[in-house]
């Protein structure tokens, strides 16, 4: 399965600068592991130590958070947009 | 002058520049802006602040700008109400609402964290400013920025009530719907904040801005005479203010301006959009997202940005949250209506709302005192309310018309004009 990726302002020097690239993986979680095979490194600064996504990291599939699909474990099919976001304020 | 040494990751501590920046690259954490607190305590004083113009830069040595205020010179200070008749009927018996329905010059708690952003702005140089809003906010960059002479775009979710649309468009910005919820306009701002080179007060600004919202602490404890309330109750969509206000306390104490910083903290949510009380009611840190479903739009935040730190701040402090339907959200716009005189929108009903059901639970104790932030104004969301209240009596311009309505109005109690529940 290839995706594309969209990688945040953070994440961009670990990717020569590019805002977006492509990486290969039947879910999300694969993706990110390919993602560090390519720019090693990346994966320990959007997961914690446990493996987890981090706190103030949200990654959306095609527009959805995976936290309303299947988190790591959400698959992918071809062609599918990642974004990873990092979180921010606002509202009342 | 500034009190300001810089930057700093609040999740691993990492230290970065005064710069328009606003996430950690090692941890995705917030940046918090980090004050020279030991220089502060021996500027300020309650006399120095007393002497200022009654706006929120009159306690300028604890927010983060390094000149002199750009933008909201007549922000802030707005009224603190002892409200008798509200708190009759709550059961409180020293009851007060902070009013930021009528801060100057939007009408919300929005004009306070807008002024100090736009301050920023303009100090870093951006000559365009930009905002993710539910309505309040993008109010309150247009018309902050149409006064300090700034381009502006406001991007909002659709379907937003027409108050708060026009409301923003009357001061000139390009307004942006996006189709979906909040959720799906903070997304896309923080893609559009990565490519353009704005200032987006909630995304690249968000450090400087939201400090902003300590000010509405720091009044609280002035007018209360340098004192704190024993409780507080406070709306939380993203998350900001509420952790704010606790930020303000702790800083007032540490600069010496009150003695005890002790205070109770309660969020108050939608039932229709909830997260940050489930995660409290259940004991958990995580939050899980929700996907919002209420009338209270300006808090219909599914995915609270800083909901760890409210849940944080709430039970530093003892407090406690809760969650109110719409219908109960309704008739709590209309109870501080007919008690106070003031009208306020879906969130500010949250509030009112939420402190009865923490009253009526024995959360908060009847004796002591009680703050309710009110945080937007209800002129702008009167659709809202429009269905609940009674429409108005049409008859001709004849005396004896007006004569027998009074006469049906008064039926059941003679003498007595009616309450107007309709």
């Amino acid at each position: 399965m290839s995706v594309r990726v969209r990688v945040p302002t953070p994440l961009r020097k670990f990717t020569n600068g590019a805002d977006e690239v492509n990486a290969q993986g039947p879910n999300v979680r694969a993706i990110v592991d390919d993602l560090d095979r390519s720019y090693p490194g990346i994966r320990e600064r959007i997961c914690d130590e446990t493996g987890k996504v981090r706190r103030f990291v949200n990654v959306y599939v095609n527009g959805d958070d995976i936290r309303f699909l299947q988190n790591l474990e959400t698959s992918l099919k071809d062609g599918d947009n990642i974004s990873i976001v990092p979180a921010i304020a606002g509202g009342l | 002058m500034t009190f300001v040494q810089g930057l700093k990751c609040r999740e691993c501590g990492q230290d970065y520049p005064k710069e328009p920046l606003h996430v950690c690259e090692t941890c995705f954490g917030p940046l918090e802006v980090v004050y020279d607190y030991d220089r502060i305590k021996k500027e300020i004083s309650r006399e120095k602040i007393a002497q200022r113009a009654k706006s929120l830069w009159r306690y300028r040595e604890l927010l983060p700008i390094d000149g002199e205020p750009q933008a909201g010179l007549y922000s802030g200070f707005t009224p603190l109400i002892r409200a008798h008749r509200l708190g009759a009927a709550l059961g409180a018996k020293e009851l007060y609402i902070k009013d930021d329905s009528v801060n100057h010059p939007t009408f919300s708690y929005k004009d306070r964290v807008v002024s100090v952003a736009i301050s920023k702005a303009i100090e870093f140089g951006f000559d365009t400013v930009s905002c993710a809003s539910t309505g309040n906010l993008a109010n309150s960059v247009a018309a902050h920025a149409a006064k300090a002479g700034l381009n502006c775009y406001v991007f909002i979710p659709e379907g937003l009530e027409q108050g708060k649309i026009i409301g923003s468009a009357i001061y000139g910005p390009r307004t942006i719907a996006i189709q979906g919820n909040y959720d799906d306009v903070n997304r896309l701002c923080s893609e559009i904040a990565d490519k353009y080179g704005w200032a987006f007060v909630n995304v690249n600004l968000r450090p400087y801005y939201a400090e902003g919202a300590k000010t509405h602490g720091f009044e609280v404890a002035e007018q209360l005479g340098w004192k704190l309330p024993r409780h507080i109750v406070v709306a939380s969509a993203g998350g900001t203010i509420l952790p704010k206000i606790a930020k303000a306390f702790k800083e007032l104490k540490q600069v010496g301006l009150i003695d005890d910083s002790a205070c109770k903290i309660y969020a108050a949510q939608a039932t229709g959009c909830a997260p940050i009380i489930q995660a409290l009611k259940k004991g958990a840190d995580l939050i899980s997202p929700v996907k919002p479903n209420t009338i209270a739009s300006s808090i219909a935040i599914g995915n609270p940005a800083d909901g760890f730190y409210v849940l944080q701040a709430v039970k530093e402090s003892g407090g406690w949250g809760e969650s109110v339907t719409d219908e109960e959200i309704l008739d709590a716009i209309k109870l501080l209506a007919r008690t106070e005189g003031i009208f306020t929108e879906p969130a500010g009903g949250t509030e009112v709302a939420v402190t009865r059901k923490l009253i009526q639970q024995g959360r908060i104790p009847r004796d002591e005192s009680v703050v309710i932030s009110i945080t937007g104004n209800g002129y702008k969301t009167l659709e809202v309310v429009a269905k609940s209240v009674e429409q108005p009596f049409k008859i001709r311009a004849d005396l004896r018309n007006f004569d027998e309505l009074y006469l049906q109005l008064n039926q059941p109690t003679p003498g007595k004009v009616a309450a107007g529940e309709g």
